[in-house]
């Protein structure tokens, strides 16, 4: 046995190498989740000091502290930081840490090409933020980059295209690892219906990236010729049409905002059994909702442009399209409520943060389908209610799914409990004050205030100022999360390898913290 | 824990991919400064794409290196046939884009620049005088008079040399399969020929579109989309070409046996897809 392992030392028995080289070469599915989640922590700090000055300048009407144009650069790079550079490589970084484990596999696919959708990203997102220093500033003109107010944009302009076109293909080859990780590296036994929901929602989650972000890098391609190399896609004296941008851009988007959900609801199926000690109720309508959603997400992009000019059938079958949405949605919340219903229920950070979810995401979800009517949405187009309600899916949702899986997950990466009461805290205060935050924003939108203008009229004054109240609470509230997170990495009680008493799956039958090397010999699968 | 050759071949640490990002920063970086009219971003960009030829050769070299010491097993091969097989779906999404632009340009926005459907409002106020269906550069006649690409010259001989290109590729496979490494390598290069003159019709066809039609990438939308498709189509020609040159060198080494050839495999998938896009690109962009 001795000799055997000798043999295979090299690449098997080993250890992680030292220092900074460690992180920079590492080919190890821990190390680079941890990359990850660690980098989108960075960037969910960055994108929320963007939001802060965002909540200053509106605390009161008037100009307050910046200009115009820096304050839409503010709003643009916000979204473009939290989308791309904070929830998709968090997810990204779970995707890492949990599927090979989850599957019983000793490592992803395709190690080396793992460190490298890692390691472009922080050189894209070096591209993105550098153009707020050259001439021109930052992006402005919205993280959708509508022509042709995005080619009016300064020198920043072709670093800012390239930055998307770079994290586009660190998530492109992500996805890839991910897919064929699942497809082929299952201990066997691990039928594809028997794998966790987190699993299987990546699965769906990756198809959709590969699907679409070629197709936004496409677009992006056409701004950067329509700026540098004369070409006339989005031009209508040309024989183009700057709509035609919004029909490709939305095909990439709207299947994105399924990429920053779909995951959620794997990590929402895994904790609400855990803590309700009941397995999830209709595991294979949970499968078959996630690829139906995956599916629609493609015939309802237009729902985005209902005020730019479309035929009437294009409004109609689009409006239906995205209410369909509505069906499969409806039954994994149905599901959700279904396996609480007579559990024995216990409410830990993960669970508060996971019911969080499920009650605010169906708010969100709600005043999605009152966007979806297509004629009430020529009231709604560009207001406030938009904000309110894509927040209400990407704070409340993707946010606090990913908070919910750093409570549940963390005790087992580190070994070490985080500290209950400050997670109970920190819950109890960004529940709080994100409410405050947003929901008044439906009511401005409503009222009529426009997205993205840096100042409005008096009668709006009162509900934002309350909106930033709540913001800077729910800014101020995430320093905790941080302060918890390195709390629990530097020491804390010892967590079981089972760690929660209702939790399932293979990942909870490794030691925690796990070894360096998952799965060297696949485990048996019940 | 016993383990056989059987073990699912982990590599430890490997310094290519951080060489890999910091390639493409330089290159987009040089890129961006060329674009912004700094001409010295030139000299980014090229060290940029040379760091990129240097970090294939090694990161490759270490694969095929690993793979001739009989590390991977079946497992390892279905993972990389299984990640081409979804990289190339992610170009064929790539192409979708550009399609997409120029079946809506074709389809939606020049008729309603015309006046047809929900556009008449659009041309009346805006385009009056205009009346060019496709092709056509647009209201404005950006670019100037331009002569459209004819399809049954050069085109339609392109289309039977990457036709052809698929046969000889697939002759080679064949070969392969029965161990007959002379054959192969002589399919291989005949491929790799045809490749090439594609290339070069190609190269011959812009010359003259720019020089003899004043047909150029500014020629309004018909323009952005021919060479847009067809310089995108042509990049991947010439990537899958060097590509084909690699393995054709490979097979002549011997690195190739009938049950243990992947990246064989996968070039002659990129060079299928390549075809496909092509016959796509014939139909819609030059033929239609």
């Amino acid at each position: 046995m001795s000799t055997a392992t000798a043999t295979y030392d090299e690449h098997h028995e080993h250890g992680p190498d030292k220092g900074l080289i460690r992180w920079i070469t590492t080919t190890n599915h821990k190390d680079i989740g941890t990359l990850y989640l660690v980098f989108a922590l960075i960037m969910f700090f960055i994108g929320g000091a963007m939001a802060m000055v965002i909540r200053a300048e509106l605390f009161q009407p008037g100009m307050q502290l910046v200009d115009p144009q820096f304050f839409n650069s503010m709003t643009t790079v916000h979204a473009l930081v939290m989308i791309f550079g904070a929830v998709m490589p968090a997810f990204t970084g779970l995707a890492n840490w949990l599927i090979p484990m989850m599957i019983g596999a000793p490592d992803m696919a395709l190690p080396r090409m793992n460190n490298l959708s890692f390691w472009i990203l922080p050189f894209a997102f070096t591209l993105l933020l550098s153009t707020f220093f050259m001439d021109g500033g930052g992006p402005a003109g919205g993280w959708t980059l509508y022509p042709p107010l995005a080619l009016q944009m300064g020198d920043g302009f072709p670093f800012m295209i390239f930055a998307i076109h770079l994290a586009g293909i660190s998530s492109i080859m992500g996805s890839i690892n991910v897919i064929v990780t699942i497809l082929n590296m299952r201990a066997p036994g691990m039928t594809l219906m028997k794998m966790p929901l987190f699993v299987w929602t990546w699965l769906i989650t990756a198809y959709l990236l590969i699907a679409t972000m070629p197709v936004l890098a496409g677009a992006v391609t056409m701004l950067l010729t329509d700026k540098f190399a004369g070409t006339s896609f989005f031009n209508a004296a040309g024989g183009g049409d700057p709509v035609m941008y919004q029909h490709i851009f939305w095909f990439f988007g709207h299947p994105e905002v399924y990429i920053l959900i779909l995951p959620a609801f794997g990590i929402i199926s895994a904790i609400v059994p855990t803590f309700a000690r009941k397995p999830l109720f209709g595991y294979s309508s949970m499968v078959y909702a996630t690829a139906s959603i995956a599916f629609l997400s493609f015939i309802v992009w237009a729902h985005h442009m209902f005020t730019v000019g479309m035929p009437v059938v294009g409004e109609l079958f689009f409006m239906y399209a995205t209410m369909m949405i509505a069906v499969p949605t409806g039954v994994k919340v149905f599901n959700w409520v279904s396996t609480m219903w007579k559990g024995a229920m216990t409410f830990e950070t993960p669970m508060l943060f996971a019911i969080g979810f499920i009650m605010m995401f169906t708010i969100g979800g709600f005043s999605g389908l009152m966007l979806a009517i297509a004629p009430a949405d020529f009231q709604y187009h560009d207001t406030y209610f938009v904000v309110a309600h894509f927040h209400y899916v990407l704070v409340t949702g993707a946010i606090y799914s990913i908070m919910a899986a750093t409570y549940y997950w963390l005790p087992k990466w580190t070994g070490n409990m985080y500290d209950e009461r400050l997670g109970k805290i920190h819950f109890w205060l960004s529940t709080i004050s994100v409410n405050v935050l947003f929901f008044p924003q439906h009511f401005l939108g409503l009222a009529g205030m426009p997205r993205r203008i840096p100042d409005y009229s008096v009668q709006f004054a009162d509900w934002n100022m309350v909106s930033s109240i709540g913001g800077f609470v729910f800014g101020a509230s995430q320093l905790l999360f941080l302060w918890m997170v390195i709390k629990a990495i530097r020491g804390g009680e010892k967590a079981s390898d089972q760690v929660w008493e209702g939790a399932n799956g293979l990942e909870w039958t490794l030691p925690s913290p796990p070894p360096y090397h998952s799965f060297t010999e696949a485990p048996a699968i019940k | 824990m016993t383990h056989t050759a059987n073990d699912y071949y982990v590599p430890h640490g490997s310094h290519w991919p951080i060489v890999a990002a910091i390639a493409m920063f330089m290159t987009v970086i040089g890129a961006a400064l060329w674009f912004n009219g700094e001409l010295n971003g030139r000299m980014v960009l090229f060290i940029g794409l040379g760091l990129i030829a240097f970090m294939m050769f090694g990161w490759f070299g270490t694969v095929i290196h690993e793979n001739l010491q009989g590390m991977y097993n079946d497992q390892v091969d279905r993972s990389f046939r299984q990640g081409m097989m979804w990289f190339i779906f992610s170009e064929v999404m790539f192409f979708a884009a550009f399609f997409g632009a120029l079946f809506y340009a074709r389809v939606l926005s020049v008729p309603w620049l015309l006046g047809m459907d929900s556009g008449f409002t659009t041309h009346d106020v805006l385009w009056q005088g205009f009346n060019e269906a496709w092709p056509t550069n647009g209201p404005g006649d950006v670019g100037g008079e331009f002569e459209p690409m004819e399809a049954w010259g050069i085109p339609a001989l392109n289309t039977l040399l990457l036709l052809s290109s698929g046969v000889t590729i697939t002759l080679s496979h064949w070969a392969l399969k029965v161990g007959d490494r002379g054959r192969c390598v002589l399919w291989l290069a005949a491929t790799v020929l045809l490749g090439m003159t594609f290339l070069g019709f190609q190269a011959y066809e812009y010359i003259h579109a720019y020089t003899g039609m004043d047909l150029t990438l500014a020629s309004g939308i018909y323009g952005s989309t021919f060479f847009m498709l067809t310089g995108f189509h042509g990049m991947h020609v010439t990537i899958g070409t060097v590509m084909l040159i690699v393995i054709t060198l490979r097979a002549a080494k011997g690195h190739f046996t009938a049950d243990n050839h992947f990246a064989f495999e996968g070039v002659a998938w990129y060079w299928h897809f390549v075809d496909v896009v092509w016959l796509g690109l014939f139909i819609f962009v030059y033929v239609l």
